[in-house]
């Protein structure tokens, strides 16, 4: 049995309810390291190559957190999810692909690094071929990595399930993995309005680095709509009104999500989180903000994450845009 | 047809040859110049990277003069230069310019496409596919030549007696390359220009530390977005070698493509390959201008590019490892001329003193 650590950033809030239940089921123990702090960004900012993005920087905080107190650390080396994009070859952030890499070079005394590689555009079985290496690096017997990943598959998809009905990452997280105590409370009231709040879920979902976006737009009675929530199938439908896709998973999510909820019209506003010096949403940015103006005459906010965000500044800039919003909506 | 391309170093020369060849109008893109950075910044996504900005500039000034379409370069990533053209194409029609731009996408990923961009430049410039096939040949030797004498520039210039005398030789060279306009007369020039170079009142006796160039391909490609740093450091005395020619894949007998694949080279520190642009070879070229007894290597980037980035994390640990001394400059906007200059120099002055602590002519002065 071992002490598996996973960093509370990245793709966890996109895969965790599958690799929590993983390891569990081939009886390892999983530590997951806390919610962002800025003690975890510090050292990330420490330790991380000065030029990297704050996501990145993120992780390597997390990482550094965990050395010490597990045996190894799941960092999976995401290479694709799926056959898709113009020419099929879908992949990761550039910083995806070398993560990996990254940590174990500027990190001391880390702990064994799982990075297993995970391509699945290859095959249809793949996904099992991958954690039959996990496992087998753990120790366990075919079996047994069947068995668990039969069992992980299905958390999985209740997660995806649970997302499609509105609920954000970290709550889903709590609510399928059966520590659902808190979770979710049933608001007394409706929203006053709907926005959609796109960008890479470590952005979104890590109110540490976004100064706690979701919880002001909560507070100001307005309905969050990430692309999270939606199915791949839904999402997908809006590859086709694009000159090209994008190369990269997180961000054709993050597109296909905005322009869905404005071809569906229910929404009053964009927002996009975006990490500061991100290579990729320079383009994705740039892309949305035109798309949305010619396909709709919604507001759009952009909002840059970055070492130095503060809880007064996302409230204010929030706030202006929510003013704007309103006064549209009285004139009309 | 007015059409036009991206300036990357010397092969405007043959661009220029080609399309005139194939029975366009040919918009020669200029050298990128503050200008053309202004203008590319001033419409570019602050965080695009710099050759995309650079290029955004290009195709603003080639529109200025008439250009109707621009060809390029499409890519399937993992990096952006892939997407640049779909958002300059956006970003032109944001600024009402009636340009077209038309990417070729690798023949692999979509072949019928590919076909039909070229079939479709063929025809409407009026060539048969006879014909069409020896421009091309002819165009591609004439590259081919370039990169030769601009190759051989580079060894000529740190014995140069007469500080610029390699770069105007060079200059004289490619004059002749670009009246060149069959087989022969490209491969007559060739012979003449090298033959010019090598004329070039040398001293022998100099012993040059040698540099390896390594880094994102446009930066690298053209000077003029990295201040001239071959010519700079040459006029120092020092020899460079760069990896990357636009015909470096044909080539056998560089040091970097001695060695067969380049990422399994990189494989002990970088387990996948590729991860766009590249930062592979980065990595790669570092270890192999190590074991071939480079002084040092010097890292040339966009700012904020992303393999590059992942590249520089790795790369100290390379630099460690096999002792060979490294130094990256990250090109941004801001960056002057004079700056790099010290830092060339700083970096110059250090190899020199480690080369003379290793050979032992000098003692150091404090134990
Ligand atoms: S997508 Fe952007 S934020 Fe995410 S790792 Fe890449 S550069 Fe960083
Ligand atoms: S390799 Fe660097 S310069 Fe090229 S597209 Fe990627 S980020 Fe930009």
């Amino acid at each position: 049995m071992a002490k598996i650590g996973i960093p509370r950033t990245l793709a966890y809030f996109t895969y965790f309810p599958f690799w929590k239940t993983f390891f569990e089921e081939t009886g390892h123990e999983v530590v997951v390291s806390p919610p962002t702090t800025r003690a975890i960004m510090d050292r990330g900012v420490k330790e991380a190559v000065n030029d990297a993005c704050i996501p990145i920087k993120i992780y390597h905080g997390h990482v550094a957190y965990l050395a010490g107190k597990v045996d190894c650390i799941f960092c999976p080396r995401l290479v694709s999810v799926r056959r898709h994009g113009d020419f099929g070859t879908e992949t990761f952030c550039p910083k995806f692909l070398g993560l990996p890499d990254m940590i174990r070079l500027s990190l001391d005394d880390l702990p064994d690094i799982i990075d297993t590689r995970v391509d699945l555009k290859k095959g249809k079985n793949e996904l099992l071929n991958v954690y039959l290496e996990v496992g087998s690096r753990l120790g366990n017997s075919k079996g047994e990595i069947s068995k668990a990943y039969k069992r992980a598959l299905q958390v999985q998809r209740d997660y995806q399930k649970i997302l499609c009905q509105g609920v954000s990452p970290p709550e889903a997280i709590d609510l399928v993995l059966g520590d659902g105590a808190g979770a979710g409370q049933p608001r007394m009231r409706g929203y006053d309005l709907k926005i959609a709040v796109v960008g890479y879920p470590y952005a979104i979902y890590d109110s540490y680095i976004n100064s706690g976006l979701l919880n002001i737009l909560e507070k100001e009675n307005v309905q969050v709509l990430t692309q999270d929530m939606l199915s791949d199938k839904v999402l997908n439908r809006q590859a086709r009104t694009l000159p090209k896709d994008m190369f990269w998973y997180f961000s054709n999510r993050a597109v296909y999500g905005a322009l869905h909820y404005i071809n569906q019209g229910e929404i009053s506003g964009v927002i996009h989180v975006t990490a500061f010096a991100c290579g990729p949403d320079a383009m994705v940015d740039r892309l949305l903000e035109i798309e949305i103006r010619r396909r709709s005459q919604l507001p759009y906010l952009s909002i840059t994450i970055d070492e130095h965000t503060g809880e007064a500044g996302v409230r204010t800039r929030i706030e202006a845009f929510l003013d704007m919003i309103n006064y549209r909506r009285e004139r009309r | 047809m007015k059409i036009s391309f991206p300036h990357m170093g010397y092969s405007y020369i043959a661009f220029k040859w080609l399309v005139e060849n194939i029975g366009h109008e040919c918009i020669v893109p200029p050298e990128p110049s503050k200008k053309t950075l202004d203008l590319g910044v001033r419409y570019a996504p602050e965080f695009a990277c710099i050759p995309f900005k650079i290029l955004l500039g290009t195709y603003l000034e080639v529109a200025e003069k008439g250009a109707e379409i621009i060809i390029t370069s499409g890519g399937m990533g993992p990096c952006r230069a892939g997407y640049y053209w779909v958002m300059h194409q956006y970003l032109l029609e944001e600024i009402e310019k009636n340009v077209k731009v038309i990417a070729f996408e690798p023949p692999l990923c979509d072949l019928k496409d590919f076909w039909k961009k070229i079939n479709w430049l063929r025809v409407s410039g009026g060539l048969s596919v006879k014909d069409f096939l020896e421009v091309i040949k002819i165009a591609w030797e004439k590259i081919k030549a370039i990169d030769d004498v601009e190759m051989y520039s580079h060894k000529i210039r740190p014995y140069e007696v007469n500080r610029g005398d390699t770069t105007r030789a060079l200059w004289k060279a490619l004059e002749m390359l670009d009246e060149a306009n069959n087989i022969e007369e490209i491969q007559d020039a060739k012979h003449e220009g090298l033959k010019l170079l090598g004329n070039i009142l040398q001293d022998k006796s100099r012993n040059p530390l040698k540099i390896g160039i390594i880094g994102e391909i446009y930066v690298v490609l053209e000077p003029a977005a990295n201040y001239y740093i071959q010519i700079m450091l040459g006029e120092m005395g020092v020899e460079t070698d760069r990896s990357i020619y636009l015909t470096s894949y044909t080539r056998k007998n560089t040091i970097i493509n001695l060695e067969g694949s380049i990422f399994e080279v990189a494989k002990p520190y970088l387990k996948e390959a590729p991860i766009g642009g590249h930062g592979v070879n980065s990595i790669g070229e570092t270890i192999l201008y190590a074991k071939h007894g480079f002084d040092g290597v010097i890292q040339l980037a966009p700012f904020a590019c992303i393999p590059e980035i992942v590249a520089k994390s790795i790369l100290p640990s390379v630099s460690r490892d096999l002792n060979i001394p490294l130094l990256t400059l990250f090109i941004d906007e801001q960056t002057g001329k004079a700056g790099v200059q010290t830092r060339l120099e700083a970096f110059v002055d250090l190899l020199e003193r480690r080369r003379e602590v290793k050979s032992g002519k000098f003692e150091r002065l404090i134990v």
